[in-house]
């Protein structure tokens, strides 16, 4: 009782909004309905490009990113790979 | 040159029946000639709404296996001359119309009407496929809901794979106070998500289940209601004139809020 009033009158106080969580929520759905690929393909995308990219640079795995988002209808592969290094005998040859 | 629009949503139970029954009503008061197809074949409810059910003799089935001609089947409504109804078919086995025989009834409506809306069925399924063949045009109906709004966005990818250039969203049911309170999606934000045009804002209003428990549109009914005017406006839009949306937000507006708005500008 006293929480719900305490987030009427600080709205900043409480979590995230339904309102907002609906709206992200919705984002990820629909760029996976756009794109009209299942969980399995994009994780099978994401191993084979995190293979060739393993052959030249070492990858921060934790920091990575690998999503799909959708803009003005049109779908996009979001992938963000931090580079901890480059493999030295990449640097050697 | 007749428009031919789909009313159309992917999820059911969102205003589809109810948005057709109310632009074809504020149409005909606009003094346009306005034919309805309700194409749920099998769960045909635009005549309840319309309150036109006790007059049905022919439906749209007939008029495609040729048992009877179209203006025989068309149901006019007495309070809005101007206005017809093709109804579906009830009983009948459904999957026995093509989107060829639609098109050729659509067609025939055309000669004779300014304005075609086919009420499409929910799901994205061969009712689906036959309702949208003929269209040029689409409304999409949605809600500020999460379901409603996926379905909505699978529909706007299929229509435009099938070539219906000109889609346009109403958004339906509205709750200002909720938005207000971050409990619902604003405008904004389904715009955000969907990225098409949109023709129209219908606030949530219980008088849309006293006129459907009477069988007449709000626009007849109730015509200085919110969603009367909403739909009025929709109808005006449709027309082409540029009628800016009505500001449903204004009423949940507190002092700071109003203070806060007109130093932004």
């Amino acid at each position: 009782m006293i929480i719900d009033l305490i987030e009427k009158l600080f709205p900043w106080t409480s979590n995230i909004s339904s309102r907002e969580q609906a709206k992200q929520r919705l984002k990820l759905v629909i760029a996976h309905d756009r794109a009209g690929l299942t969980p399995e393909m994009i994780e099978s995308m994401r191993k084979e490009i995190m293979e060739v990219i393993g052959r030249y640079v070492d990858i921060d795995q934790e920091e990575m990113e690998f999503t799909l988002e959708s803009n003005d209808r049109m779908s996009a592969l979001i992938a963000n790979f931090p580079i901890r290094r480059v493999k030295p005998e990449i640097i050697d040859n | 040159m007749s428009k031919i629009i789909v009313i159309t949503s992917g999820k059911g139970g969102v205003g589809k029946t109810t948005v057709t029954a109310n632009l074809g009503s504020a149409l005909t008061q606009l003094g346009r000639k306005v034919a309805l197809l309700d194409a749920d074949f099998g769960l045909r409810n635009l005549d309840l709404l319309l309150g036109l059910e006790n007059r049905i003799v022919y439906t749209a089935i007939e008029v495609i296996s040729g048992e009877c001609r179209l203006e025989q089947a068309l149901v006019k409504d007495k309070r809005q001359p101007g206005l017809v109804l093709l109804p579906a078919a009830q009983s009948r086995n459904k999957e026995s119309i093509t989107a060829e025989q639609i098109k050729e009834v659509v067609n025939q409506l055309a000669q004779t009407f300014d304005y075609i809306f086919i009420d499409c069925p929910a799901g994205i399924e061969m009712g689906f496929r036959n309702a949208i063949a003929p269209a040029q045009e689409a409304i999409i109906v949605t809600t500020p809901e999460v379901s409603a709004v996926r379905d909505a966005d699978r529909v706007i990818g299929l229509l435009e794979a099938n070539g219906v250039k000109n889609i346009r969203l109403i958004i339906n049911r509205i709750k200002p106070e909720m938005v207000q309170m971050n409990e619902m999606m604003s405008v904004e934000d389904v715009l955000e998500i969907l990225a098409i045009n949109l023709i129209g804002i219908v606030p949530d209003d219980t008088r849309v289940i006293v006129s459907s428990n009477k069988g007449e549109p709000l626009v007849l009914g109730h015509p200085t209601s919110l969603p009367a005017m909403a739909f009025n406006n929709i109808a005006r839009r449709l027309e082409g004139e540029k009628v800016p949306l009505i500001d449903l937000m204004a009423s949940q507006e507190n002092f700071l809020s109003r203070i806060r708005r007109f130093f932004k500008g």
